[in-house]
């Protein structure tokens, strides 16, 4: 293979429990975001934009949404015959049984060989978690002049945010001398962004080292310390722009929330940072003679006759008559019954939502099973399920699963409950 | 695989007005989202035709860039695919295409180096979903040499003097066929859709182009109506063809009908080349009825009837119904328009109106600013 000065691994085999029943049935990557998009599309997107055409995607929980949206790059152009997009899962080795992906480091370690095939002298280490638009080119020339083994992107957080980070203490010139894992007292308040430039051969010797110590070998355990321990040149990249972990049922509404501003902060239609993905062979979106659409973002195949306010349609979405979408969130596929009512909930892809549904009625009552998951109010009803005409959904509830009236009690789900119904495996 | 596809896509018309100046009909944007082509191209694939030319020659910089990869109609196959047949010199010919036949003849190798035993040759200027498998079926069961698809023109909402007239008998065989009669014996239009076996098509070639006959219906159907046995095939679905100002508003306007637009967006779909812009924004004053939208178009005024394609702007006070308005248009705020198909890229200053009638839509040209 030709060589590459510098190719990408992207981390993308994470669940993300804390997304709930939004990662039953895929990776947190796959999750839809800002209608028509999947989070995987930033960094991915970022890739290409700064040049980088080179790129592993290692997968391991719930890979199918991920593979079939990946496939082999057309959308990102990296459906080359030089180097291109290669899914990572984890495989079986000679005279072992094979192993899980155990840890951050502990992935690319086990795809060491692939990283050597195309001979690069830096690899950028990326997660599929963040929403944001980096040039990773501007940051391999710091790490360049900077003479580095290893660039670590930071964030410059509040110092009472900075104890749920990553923190790099570093000097003057933004070298760093110190790493703490979400310290108590921090001393410093540049957040890791878990977004890292290695010098190849450097990262690859820690990498074989630390195999050998750690089984679960992580970057922010293991070997970012164990590189500042031997004395390596380590620095502190300040990115200024917009950057969302969407880590949360809340954090996740939000974010999308913010994309219908009139201005909004992230700013998805410029010309020179495309983000990519795979869409576009849908028909265009159509907005009937009654229906009535404010504030919101609608993407293409979308029919609305009903009312959307507020709120974030993905592709594909057919909301009936006399339905109100307020403050909501309808990913991929689902479609929405007459004179349904939708207030802050989030609608995963493919699922049927009756007529005269009405959800996210009563009060702000936290899941009685999740509670530290669904806890503002914010109801979510999974993907493929259905849910039967009529009935009364409340807040923080959970749906999942092709559910029928025999589910419900007085066709009502009270606040804070859940239906949740899963298939035998075949 | 049964059939080659040829889709001819050289045309112009003076009946597109300024519409067909920076474009060939077949680069027509159409639907928000795609271009004339698509349609043709999509059936193509969605039939199982793997390999497929598409002729063209009046300005054919228009379909080149749409047309630059194949791989949006599955049509990026190594073993055979797309090809993109424009005029060309050569020792042997200096000669634009000097009708539909010849076009075809002039590429003859194409079919000449083929091994399907049929061609569907169909026209890229039409917007219309077809199964092409099942006409090929058609065409084989009834022993025919030629099919021609026709429709009704009470259906298609067309004058048949305007169009080849196709008499058959109750079995469906041909026994007339008269392009822009006076006095028209039927009522079946020709929709310029044919199947023919690829033998039979160069042998009549061969006999036509040399002596100077070069056009396909004329020199090819006509002359050798009554010695072949050709059938007629009624096309129920939607069809509409984008000849002129008047055509191409219509087929636009169609989609805002909820059976042609179910029709659309029914599986196989049409696909066209990717454009990755965002979804479409509406803000806080936006107000959209019976519309269509296209993807990064952002809406702050008021929408009704209308067709937009992408990354258009309707500011704030801005009214905009019956109308198209085609890719990166601007229009101010407080802007009027109605019966208006504006081109790409033109620009509405703020206050100004651009009012048409609905029988004659007034034309903005791309890029025009006003």
């Amino acid at each position: 293979m030709q060589k590459k000065e510098m190719m990408a691994m992207l981390l993308a085999g994470g669940q993300g429990s804390r997304l709930g029943i939004l990662t039953m049935d895929k990776a947190k990557p796959a999750v839809a975001f800002g209608g028509k998009y999947r989070i995987i599309d930033f960094p991915m997107s970022n890739c290409v934009n700064s040049g980088v055409d080179t790129v592993g995607v290692l997968t391991q929980y719930q890979p199918l949404t991920l593979n079939q949206h990946i496939g082999i790059g057309v959308p990102w152009d990296l459906d080359t015959r030089n180097g291109g997009v290669s899914i990572l899962a984890p495989h079986q080795t000679e005279g072992e049984k094979g192993e899980w992906y155990s840890g951050t480091a502990n992935a690319i370690y086990q795809n060491i060989d692939y990283i050597d095939a195309n001979k690069p002298e830096y690899v950028l280490i990326l997660s599929g978690d963040h929403i944001y638009k980096m040039d990773y080119a501007a940051m391999l020339k710091f790490h360049k002049q900077n003479n580095c083994d290893v660039t670590i992107a930071v964030l410059e957080v509040t110092m009472e945010e900075a104890s749920r980070f990553g923190i790099m203490n570093a000097d003057e010139n933004d070298k760093i001398y110190e790493f703490e894992e979400k310290p108590a007292n921090p001393k410093s308040n540049l957040a890791s962004m878990g977004i890292y430039i290695f010098t190849w051969s450097k990262l690859r010797e820690a990498l074989i080292e630390d195999n050998k110590i750690h089984a679960d070998s992580d970057f922010g355990k293991h070997i970012i310390p164990s590189m500042l321990n031997k004395g390596m040149t380590l620095y502190a990249y300040r990115f200024k722009d917009y950057w969302k972990d969407v880590g949360t049922i809340e954090s996740y509404w939000a974010a999308n929330m913010e994309l219908i501003r009139t201005l909004p902060e992230f700013n998805l239609y410029e010309d020179f940072w495309k983000i990519y993905t795979n869409s576009n062979l849908q028909p265009p979106m159509y907005a009937g003679a009654n229906s009535e659409i404010k504030t919101s973002i609608v993407s293409e195949g979308c029919q609305v006759d009903g009312k959307v306010v507020h709120s974030v349609l993905s592709k594909n979405v057919t909301i009936e008559e006399g339905a109100v979408i307020k403050d909501s969130i309808v990913m991929e596929g689902c479609h929405i019954g007459k004179n349904v009512v939708l207030d802050r909930c989030i609608i995963d892809q493919n699922t049927v939502i009756g007529d005269n549904v009405v959800v996210g009625a009563g009060d702000n009552v936290p899941n009685e099973a999740k509670p530290a998951i669904y806890n503002t109010g914010i109801t979510v009803i999974g993907s493929n399920t259905t849910v039967p005409d009529g009935i009364e959904i409340g807040k923080n509830c959970v749906i999942y699963g092709k559910t029928t009236a025999d589910n419900y009690t007085d066709s009502k789900l009270p606040s804070g409950q859940n239906v949740v119904i899963l298939e035998e495996a075949i | 695989m049964k059939a080659i596809g040829i889709i001819l896509a050289g045309g112009n018309s003076e009946r597109l007005k300024s519409l067909c100046k920076v474009r060939a009909i077949a680069a027509m944007p159409v639907a928000s989202s795609y271009r004339a082509i698509d349609f043709a191209l999509s059936n193509m694939s969605n039939s199982s035709i793997n390999k497929v030319a598409v002729i063209t020659q009046y300005n054919s910089r228009s379909l080149q860039d749409h047309l630059s990869s194949a791989k949006w109609w599955d049509l990026d196959r190594k073993e055979g695919g797309l090809y993109i047949f424009t005029p060309f010199l050569s020792s042997d010919n200096n000669f634009w295409f000097r009708g539909v036949a010849d076009s075809i003849y002039q590429n003859i190798s194409f079919l000449q180096r083929s091994h399907e035993p049929y061609v569907v040759i169909a026209s890229g200027e039409a917007v219309y979903k077809m199964d092409y498998q099942k006409l090929l079926d058609y065409h084989i069961e009834k022993g025919a040499d030629i099919t021609i698809v026709t429709k009704n023109a009470d259906e298609a909402g067309k004058d048949p003097h305007d169009y080849g007239v196709v008499t058959y008998d109750e079995d469906m065989k041909l026994t007339g066929f008269e392009e822009k009669p006076i006095e028209p014996k039927g009522n079946d239009i020709s929709l310029g859709i044919y199947v023919i076996s690829r033998p039979l098509l160069i042998k009549l070639l061969e006999n036509a182009i040399p002596k100077g006959y070069y056009d396909f219906v004329k020199d090819i159907i006509l002359r050798n109506k009554n010695h072949l046995n050709i059938y007629g095939y009624r096309f129920d679905g939607y069809w509409n063809t984008l000849n002129s100002v008047e055509a191409y508003m219509q087929t636009n306007m169609d989609f805002l009908k909820p059976e042609i637009l179910a029709e659309l967006k029914s599986e196989p779909y049409i696909t066209t080349k990717p454009s990755d812009d965002p979804p479409a924004k509406l803000n806080s004053t936006a107000e959209v009825k019976n519309s269509i939208i296209g993807t990064g178009t952002i809406i702050d005024g008021s929408v009704s009837n209308s067709v937009l394609f992408r990354k258009v702007t309707v500011s704030e006070g801005a009214t905009v119904n019956n109308s198209i308005i085609m890719k990166s248009s601007y229009i101010g705020k407080g802007c009027v328009i109605e019966n208006a198909i504006i081109d790409k890229e033109a620009v509405i200053s703020d206050g100004k109106q651009v009012i048409g009638s609905a029988d004659d839509p007034i034309v903005i040209t791309k890029g025009q600013v006003i």
